[in-house]
């Protein structure tokens, strides 16, 4: 049975350097071709760095309850609070300032999202890697497995994991993880065999490169820009999913709230007209989500050879 | 053919076996079972009871197959809430969102594939282009955050369609359904499109995938060189060669719309089994919660098994040799 | 062009120019490319892989792709000139009065469709039968070509089919409407040699009964020797020489078809050792001014640095393209 894969079309890096360009060169030149993703790209750090230093650039601490007060709920885009500071995107239903709790929201749903990737990230590697070089019995086990979990939508699978372990950053973390690595096992798995098979021509030509030598030098940089272009898109589903599982109300607790549980909380006050409590979130949560997804698109395009005519 | 289909119905049976090993380690092994199976209310004299009457105090191996047992006979425990058996509850649940996925699904494929084929067919157009901007944002943005979107524009603001529920049904082979009354479809639009989303963009990429790289082969060279019209060649020659792989992955994709109305139904309140886990969870009904994810194994391997069965039938290939075979 | 008895030709090509504008650059496909068939007459078009002999029948068709185009010339099928004709005019055309039976017998027929399927629409898409009937003109084709058991045959998907049976079923497609023209793109490599002999034995008589004018591109001189009436040379995209079989093949005034027959291996030559022309095609994409066969022709000097003309040498039917032809070869008393 075949099944579809978005990501199994990256084969290798470009490699072969042109004139004076390295490699990397001419990956940044090709990347900015595409508008589009330029901008994505600025998006995606403009987001990073405010999910960074989210404490400095919040105009409130939304977990400081000695500031937030019943009072302030539900107001209006640009109301002034009792603290007297203007809340720009409105307050929220416990009257909180919206807008630093999107930051410090956004904090959290980019803090899982890309924790839970890099983790996955690792697991794969190592399994996909164990897969490819020990073949024959150990690798149609792994395979198995992963093709067992793939054929499961990731929503199911996170869903009995909280069910069975509840709500918290730590059992949702856990549950993103096991979601994704099934997806970087694959990966890694293919390039590498691709990887292994030239492997044997060119021990075969040197015998005195050593085995670590050969990981190093040549199946990382061919399993790498899958991986990357992966990883990115991985992210972004990362996020969605824990943005749908907090929806839900089996992902984060409320006391530490994602953009997800944000947009939970106003999804309440969308038919009181308080449309803003889940719009603007939702749009924090759009805009994380569909420039990373650009920015991975226009990996995909760039490090694929075969699509970069 | 039959050879194939028994094969293929072994080859479910153990793999539902597996799962339901699964899914008993994971609620029996790692969460605690008197937890997820005896109410809060419970005072002490009645959690020894219980345990006794389950049988916890036995080895892992009783358990399971005591726990395998039962599960066949269509005993997944009872609702601590309704008072009612769990499965029961469930099916009595189970049309409305069949309802839902089906409609999803003939949306996502109705539109998807001439969407797809178009901008396969003309992939430079101005409307090629809309379409694949589309499709990319059907795949990255959540069905949540659609699905509350639509209902804040459609409902809210513009008051064109009811924001939740079902709306009026009524039976066809005793089954309730809601898109014999306008009342009914109107209710049913939106969550389904909300579904259905995904999934289109699903279907329009492989369809443009699958359209773009058939127009390019000789077979088709060849139809054109016999004089046969345009249509006939796009409306035969190519959608019978992308039917194929749009088939197959529609179908594995069923399970996924099944899932993911857990989403829509919450968001819409459709009175789906999907709504009733949320429920559930909310409530701490854990049999409930057990018996769904018991049944929703069983019905993604049926789900598997009927795609490869129609897969076969579609692709003359791989029917010929799964005979041979 | 004079016809043998002055009637019109089934196909009339004039300066046909069909270019490729690829992102890299032009590619002259076929440039500057005359020939005619009367009908029942057999050309045989030959040259080396990429040529163009290929492009010149898919121009003959209108089956040229993106970013393929007929830049220029004339396709005048029965007096009628089809470059410019409108899409509803093709599709009349192929298949009922132009077929074409294409190169690679595994890609031709689309692999999810019964053969039945694919022979049937051939003939509905032309003419308003029955289905039975069309099934049934269908199996006679089949017959025609020698596929055993063709009612079972019909029922049975191309995968079910070998290589050479597959190119006996797309000959079987192109015969269905009985054409007056027919493009052959080497529709016998596949085949053993019966099959191939049985096959050229069908063409011919096709051609003497019905008058069907064909089209037979070929890399196979000995072929072309007993089937074809005319030879019509290509290299690099343009025609190098073209004239009756007996005039091309015993007396090769091209240095390019001198060598191509210098190679063929044939008893009267047994012995010697064979000929082979050095060096590779050139690439058609931005091909450098002068005649294209330079870098490899021993009698290249400084004149070949130009394009040479299209010229008479015998002052009579006999085209050619190039300033320093093996004219000795005239000279020679003929046998
Ligand atoms: N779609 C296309 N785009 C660009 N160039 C093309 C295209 N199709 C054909 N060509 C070029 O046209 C030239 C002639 O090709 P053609 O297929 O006619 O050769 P041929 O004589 O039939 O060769 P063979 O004997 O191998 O079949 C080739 O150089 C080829 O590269
Ligand atoms: S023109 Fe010159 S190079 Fe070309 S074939 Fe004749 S002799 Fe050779
Ligand atoms: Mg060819």
């Amino acid at each position: 049975m075949t099944v579809i894969n978005e990501d199994a079309g990256v084969a290798s890096a470009g490699q072969g350097s042109e004139g004076v360009e390295t490699p990397f060169q001419r990956f940044v030149s090709d990347f900015t071709e595409s508008k589009i993703a330029v901008v994505s790209a600025f998006v995606v750090l403009a987001i990073v760095f405010i999910a960074v230093f989210a404490p400095l650039i919040a105009p409130t601490d939304p977990y400081d309850l000695s500031i937030v007060t019943v009072a302030d709920k539900t107001m209006a885009p640009g109301a002034v609070m009792q603290s007297g500071q203007i809340a720009h995107m409105g307050t929220d239903g416990s009257g909180r300032d919206l807008l630093s709790g999107m930051i410090y929201g956004l904090r959290i749903s980019l803090g899982i999202g890309i924790g839970s990737a890099v983790v996955a990230l690792a697991i794969g590697v190592v399994v996909g890697l164990i897969a490819a070089y020990a073949g024959g019995r150990v690798d149609s086990v792994i395979m198995r497995l992963v093709d067992m979990q793939l054929s499961f939508p990731a929503i199911l699978i996170a869903l009995v994991l909280l069910v069975t372990l509840g709500k918290g950053v730590d059992k949702t973390l856990f549950a993103l993880i096991v979601v994704q690595w099934a997806y970087y096992a694959r990966t890694v798995r293919g390039s590498a065999l691709v990887e292994r098979r030239k492997e044997y021509i060119e021990s075969a030509q040197c015998l005195a490169l050593s085995k670590a030598r050969i990981l190093y030098r040549h199946l990382f940089p061919n399993v790498l820009a899958p991986l990357i272009v992966v990883g990115t898109m991985q992210t972004a589903h990362a996020i969605a999913l824990e943005a749908t599982l907090s929806f839900l109300g089996i992902g984060m607790e409320q006391t530490e709230p994602s953009l997800g549980s944000l947009i939970s909380n106003g999804f309440q006050y969308i038919h009181s007209g308080h449309y803003w409590i889940s719009i603007f979130p939702g749009l924090a949560l759009l805009f994380t989500i569909v420039s990373i997804n650009l920015v991975g698109d226009r990996l995909r395009d760039v490090l694929n050879p075969r699509l970069a005519k | 053919m039959t050879v194939f289909i028994i094969r293929r119905l072994m080859q479910a049976a153990v793999v539902v076996f597996f799962m339901s090993f699964l899914v008993f380690s994971g609620v029996f092994v790692i969460g605690d079972p008197v937890d997820i199976l005896i109410s809060d209310e419970a005072d002490e004299e009645d959690r020894e009871r219980a345990i006794a009457a389950l049988g916890l105090d036995k080895p892992f191996h009783i358990q399971y197959l005591r726990f395998l047992g039962k599960a066949l006979q269509g005993d997944l425990g009872e609702s601590f809430i309704f008072e009612e058996p769990a499965l029961l509850l469930i099916l009595e649940r189970m049309p409305a969102t069949m309802e839902l996925a089906l409609f999803a699904l003939l949306l996502a494929v109705v539109l998807g594939i001439p969407l797809g084929m178009w901008a396969g067919l003309k992939p430079d157009s101005v409307a090629a282009k809309s379409i694949m901007t589309g499709s990319i944002l059907g795949f990255s943005l959540p069905t949540f955050w659609v699905g509350i979107m639509m209902m804040m524009l459609f409902a809210v603001m513009l008051g064109w369609l009811p924001s939740t529920g079902r709306g009026e049904t009524s039976e066809i082979f005793g089954l309730e359904v809601s898109f014999t009354s306008w009342d009914g479809i109107r209710h049913l639009l939106m969550p389904a499109i909300n579904l259905s989303l995904f999934k289109l963009a699903l279907v329009i990429r492989l369809s443009r995938a699958g359209t773009k790289e058939v127009i390019h082969q000789d077979y088709i060279k060849f139809a054109r060189a016999k004089g046969v019209s345009r249509n006939r060649i796009i409306l035969v020659h190519v959608l019978k060669n992308i039917m194929i792989p749009v088939v197959t992955v529609i179908g594995l994709e069923f399970g996924g719309l099944v899932a993911f109305s857990i989403v829509t139904e919450t968001v819409f309140a459709w009175p789906g089994m999907g709504k009733l886990l949320i429920d559930s969870i909310g409530l701490l009904d854990r049999p409930v919660i057990v018996a769904y994810l018991t049944i929703i194994v069983f019905l993604f391997v049926i789900i598997n098994l009927v795609v490869d069965i129609l897969y076969s039938i579609l692709d003359p290939r791989v029917r010929l040799q799964e005979m041979k075979a | 062009m004079a016809g043998s008895n002055g009637s019109v030709p089934t196909l009339d090509v004039e300066n046909l120019q069909t270019y490729f504008f690829t992102k890299a650059g032009v590619v002259k496909a076929v440039d500057e490319v005359s020939f005619s068939v009367q009908p029942g007459k057999v050309l045989g078009l030959v040259g080396e892989s990429g040529s163009g002999k290929t492009v010149t029948g898919f121009s003959i068709m209108g089956l040229v792709d993106e970013p393929g185009r007929i830049a220029g010339g004339h396709i005048k099928f029965r007096g009628e000139d089809l470059v410019g004709a409108s899409e509803d005019r093709w599709q009349q055309l192929r298949g009922n009065q132009i077929a074409m039976i294409f190169q690679d017998p595994m890609m031709t027929l689309n692999p999810v469709l019964r053969i039945d399927t694919q022979m049937i629409e051939a003939i509905q898409a032309h003419e308003n039968v029955s289905r039975d009937e069309a099934r049934q003109r269908s199996r006679d084709a089949l017959g025609q070509v020698g596929i055993p058991s063709p009612d079972e045959r019909l029922k049975a998907y191309p995968h079910q089919f070998s290589g050479g049976m597959r190119q006996r079923v797309s000959i079987a497609i192109a015969l269905l409407n009985k054409p007056d023209l027919i493009v052959a793109d080497e529709p016998t490599t596949a085949l053993d040699v019966t099959i191939q002999a049985q096959i050229l034995y069908e063409a011919q008589k096709l051609c003497k009964e019905t008058g069907t004018a064909m089209i037979w591109i070929t890399h196979d001189l000995t072929v072309v020797a007993g089937l074809a009436d005319e030879v019509a040379v290509m290299y690099a995209g343009r025609l190098v020489e073209h004239g009756s079989v007996d005039d091309v093949l015993d007396k090769p005034l091209h240095p390019y078809t001198h060598g191509l027959i210098g190679s063929v291996p044939s008893r009267n030559k047994r012995g010697k050792p064979l000929e082979q022309i050095p060096g590779m095609t050139p690439s058609l994409l931005n091909l450098p001014p002068g005649c294209a066969f330079k870098t490899r022709c021993p009698r290249a000097d400084a004149a070949c640095e130009t394009a040479p003309d299209v010229t008479k040498p015998d002052g009579g039917h006999r085209l050619l393209r190039c300033h320093h032809p093996h004219l000795d070869e005239l000279a020679e008393v003929p046998a």
